[in-house]
C-alpha cells in the first residue's frame, strides 16, 4: 500500500512542480499584457499633451471658447468642432434610442423563436459595416433622397421670418448637421440594440412572469417592470452609443459639409472634432496647425473618456443589483 | 533568444522600408526605394513604378500620405524622396538641406451644375471666380455674370459654393490662383486649407464632385484628371492674355511651356496665370524632394534613375492618366540640377546619360 502511494507521489510530483512553473509564467504573461495596455494608454495621453502643448500655450484657455479656425492666419479654436461633435452625437442618440429600444424589446419579448436568431445576427452584422461605407452611402444614396423627400419639403413649408425658418436654412443637397446625425444614428443603433437586448435578458423570468400573472399586458410589463429594472444599465448602454457617436470620423466627414464655426441651423454645414482632424492632419505643415489638431484630439479623448467612465459606473451598478 | 528576436525584428523593419535611407550596401539591381507624400501624383508614380519594376527590377514603395506628410517624412529622413504639390521656397530648401524638382503637371478645373448649361458654356474671369468664392456674387443671373456670358441663359438660381474640406494641394493651387488674380481674396489667403468665407466642404475630389452633382446651382473645383474622367461640366477661364481657355492637356502644356523655369531658383515656380495665349490659368506641377547630401549614394542614385527613366519613357503613361508630362527643355534643366545631389564622397550620385 505504502509503495503504491510513494510510486504515485513520485510520478505526480515533477508534473506538479512543472505545473506551478507554467502557472507562474502564465501569470507574468497576463500581467505584462494588462500593464502594457495601461502603459500604452498613459503614453497616448502624454504624447497628446506634449503634441498639443504649443497650441494650449499659444492660445491659452481661449482655445476652448473660440470658434475661429483659420489655417492661413494660424488662428485656431476648438469651440466650433466641440459644438458640432456634441450636437451631432446627441441628436444621433435621440434618433437611435427609441429604435434601439424597439429592436431590443421585439427580440426579447415579442419575436417568434425561429426569427430571433436571424434578426439578432443581422443587427450585430450592421454594427460591423465599416464607417467609410456608411460615409459613401450617406453621400451618394442617402443625401439625395433626404434632400428630395425631407429637406426640401421642410424648407419650402417654413414660414419666412420665423425661428423655424432660421433652423431650416441651408444648402438643399442633403448634407449638414441633421444628415450627419441621422447617419450616426444608423451607425450606433445596432450597438445599442445589442447591449439593450443583453440587459433585457438579465431580468429574472420570475419578475416578468409574476407581472404577467397579475394580469398585466405586454406593454405594461415592459413599461412598468422590465424598463425600470434595467434602467441604470440602459443609461450605460446609451452612454456607450454616445461614446461611439462622438468619435465617428469618416461617415461624418463625408456628409456634414465641413465648415468651421458654430452651426446655425439643422441643415447647416458643420464640423466635428474627428472630421476636422481627418480632413486636415495629413496636410498640416505648420507647428501650430499640427499642434492644434492634436490638442483637438486630446479634447475628444477627454470627452469620450468622461462619457465611457460614466457608462462603466452605471453598467457596473446594474450588474451588482 | 531575446536578441535573436530583436535582430529579426530590425531586419523586418529594414526590409519593409521603414528605414530605407539607412540600409547600406543594397545592390543596384532589385533595389527598393521608399517615397512618401502627395496623393495627386500617386497613381502615376504607381504606373511608372510598375513599368520600371518590370524593366530594371527597381521597386518603388510610395506612400500617398499627403504633401504635408511627405515634407515631414523627407525632413526626418525616413524616406528616400518626399513628394509635395506645394513647392518649398528656396530658403526653406536651404534650411533643410533639400533640393526639389517638378515631376509632372496637373491643374485645377472649376466645375458647375447649372440646369441647362453644358461644359465650356460658362466663361469666368479670375476676379469673378473670386467674387463667387467670397460669397459676393450670390446668383447665377448676377448682372456681371450675365454680361460676361452673352447668349447663355443663366437661371435665377442661388450659387452654392463647394470647396475641398481636406487639406490638399488642389486647394493650395486654387486659392493661390485667386490670390494672384483678385486683390480682394487677400482676406482669405492661400494655403492647402483656408477659412472659406462661404459654402460647403466635400472630402476629396469625389466628395466635391458628389456635392456638385447633387446641388443644382453649385460650383466646385477638382483636379483636371478627375473632371475629365467624370465628364463634369467645366468652366472656361480667362487667362492673362484675355483669352477664355478650355482645360485640356494642350492648355496645361502651354502653361508649362510659357513659364521660365531657368529664372526660378530651386524650381520654386507656380505655373498660375502663365502668360501664354493658350495657357490654362490654374496649372501646377507636383514636386519631388530629396536631400542634397545622400548618406547612401546607392539609394540616391536609384531615386534619380527612377525619375530619369520616367522622364524618358513615362510620358505616355502620364497622358493616359490625364496628367501633363513636363516639356523637354524643363526635363533637361532638371537633369542638370541633379548634379547638386551628392553622396558621402562629395560626387554626384547619379549622372544622367546624355
Amino acid at each position: 500500500m505504502t509503495t503504491d502511494a510513494s510510486v504515485l507521489v513520485a510520478s505526480v510530483a515533477p508534473r506538479a512542480a512543472r505545473g506551478t512553473g507554467l502557472d507562474r509564467a502564465f501569470e507574468i504573461l497576463c500581467f505584462t499584457a494588462a500593464t502594457f495596455l495601461l502603459a500604452a494608454l498613459g503614453g497616448l495621453i502624454v504624447s497628446l499633451m506634449i503634441g498639443g502643448w504649443p497650441a494650449f500655450a499659444h492660445f491659452g484657455i481661449g482655445f476652448f471658447f473660440s470658434a475661429e479656425w483659420d489655417p492661413v492666419k494660424e488662428i485656431y479654436g476648438a469651440a466650433g468642432a466641440v459644438t458640432g461633435t456634441l450636437v451631432t452625437a446627441t441628436l444621433a442618440l435621440i434618433f437611435a434610442l427609441p429604435l434601439a429600444l424597439g429592436v431590443a424589446i421585439f427580440l426579447v419579448e415579442l419575436c417568434p423563436a425561429p426569427l430571433r436568431r436571424p434578426i439578432g445576427t443581422a443587427v450585430e452584422l450592421l454594427a460591423g459595416i465599416p464607417s467609410i461605407v456608411y460615409g459613401m452611402w450617406g453621400l451618394f444614396v442617402f443625401a439625395p433622397w433626404f434632400s428630395k423627400h425631407v429637406q426640401m419639403p421642410i424648407m419650402m413649408s417654413a414660414t419666412p421670418g420665423t425661428l423655424w425658418e432660421t433652423l431650416t436654412t441651408g444648402v438643399p443637397n442633403g448634407s449638414g448637421i441633421l444628415s450627419a446625425s441621422l447617419i450616426l444614428a444608423v451607425m450606433i443603433l445596432p450597438f445599442m440594440a445589442a447591449t439593450l437586448r443583453e440587459l433585457f435578458l438579465t431580468i429574472p423570468p420570475q419578475v416578468r412572469e409574476s407581472a404577467y400573472g397579475l394580469g398585466s399586458t405586454t406593454f405594461e410589463v415592459i413599461g412598468k417592470v422590465s424598463l425600470p429594472y434595467i434602467r441604470t444599465g440602459a443609461i450605460g448602454a446609451v452612454m456607450l452609443g454616445l461614446g461611439r457617436a462622438l468619435g465617428e470620423t469618416m461617415a461624418v466627414t463625408f456628409i456634414i459639409g465641413n465648415s468651421h464655426g458654430f452651426p446655425t441651423s439643422m441643415f447647416a454645414s458643420g464640423s466635428t472634432i474627428a472630421s476636422t482632424i481627418a480632413n486636415e492632419f495629413a496636410e498640416a505643415t505648420g507647428v501650430l496647425h499640427t499642434s492644434s489638431l492634436i490638442a483637438l484630439g486630446l479634447v475628444l479623448f477627454v470627452i469620450t473618456f468622461i462619457v465611457l467612465a460614466l457608462a462603466r459606473v452605471l453598467i457596473g451598478r446594474q450588474a451588482n443589483l | 533568444m531575446f536578441r535573436k528576436i530583436v535582430v529579426a525584428f530590425t531586419a523586418c523593419l529594414a526590409l519593409s522600408g521603414c528605414n530605407r535611407t539607412e540600409d547600406a550596401k543594397a545592390p543596384s539591381q532589385g533595389v527598393q526605394i521608399a517615397g512618401a507624400g502627395a496623393t495627386f501624383p500617386a497613381p502615376l508614380y504607381a504606373k511608372w513604378a510598375e513599368a520600371q519594376k518590370a524593366a530594371t527590377g527597381l521597386a518603388l514603395n510610395y506612400q500617398a500620405i499627403g504633401s504635408g506628410g511627405g515634407i515631414k517624412q523627407i525632413k526626418a529622413k525616413t524616406v528616400a524622396f518626399g513628394a509635395s504639390d506645394k513647392p518649398l521656397k528656396p530658403e526653406e530648401l536651404e534650411e533643410a538641406g533639400l533640393v526639389q524638382f517638378p515631376t509632372v503637371i496637373g491643374g485645377v478645373v472649376p466645375v458647375v451644375n447649372i440646369p441647362g448649361i453644358i461644359g465650356g458654356q460658362i466663361k469666368l474671369t479670375g476676379p469673378q471666380l473670386a467674387d463667387i468664392y467670397l460669397g459676393n456674387t450670390k446668383k447665377w443671373n448676377d448682372p456681371a455674370l450675365v454680361a460676361a456670358n452673352p447668349g447663355v441663359k443663366l437661371p435665377n438660381l442661388p450659387i452654392t459654393v463647394i470647396h475641398r474640406s481636406d487639406g490638399s494641394g488642389t486647394s493650395f493651387l486654387f486659392t493661390s490662383y485667386l490670390t494672384a488674380v483678385a486683390p480682394k481674396w487677400a482676406v482669405v489667403g492661400a494655403n492647402d486649407a483656408v477659412k472659406w468665407p462661404t459654402g460647403q466642404g466635400g472630402k476629396g475630389n469625389d466628395g466635391v464632385a458628389g456635392f456638385v452633382k447633387q446641388t443644382p446651382g453649385s460650383i466646385g473645383y477638382v483636379e483636371y484628371a478627375f473632371a475629365k474622367m467624370n465628364n463634369m461640366a467645366h468652366v472656361r477661364l480667362q487667362n492673362p492674355s484675355g483669352t477664355f481657355v478650355e482645360p485640356t492637356a494642350a492648355t496645361f502644356a502651354a502653361a508649362a511651356a510659357s513659364a521660365d523655369w531657368s529664372k526660378a531658383p530651386g524650381f520654386y515656380l507656380l505655373l498660375l496665370n502663365a502668360p501664354g495665349t493658350d495657357a490654362w490659368p490654374i496649372t501646377g506641377a507636383t514636386f519631388a524632394l530629396m536631400h542634397k547630401s545622400q548618406a547612401n549614394a546607392a539609394t540616391g542614385k536609384a531615386v534619380l534613375s527612377f525619375f530619369d527613366d520616367a522622364f524618358k519613357t513615362g510620358d505616355e503613361a502620364a497622358n493616359a492618366l490625364a496628367y501633363v508630362p513636363l516639356p523637354a527643355e524643363l526635363k533637361a534643366q532638371i537633369r542638370s540640377s541633379w548634379a547638386a545631389i551628392v553622396g558621402p564622397d562629395g560626387k554626384p550620385v547619379f549622372i544622367p546619360a546624355p
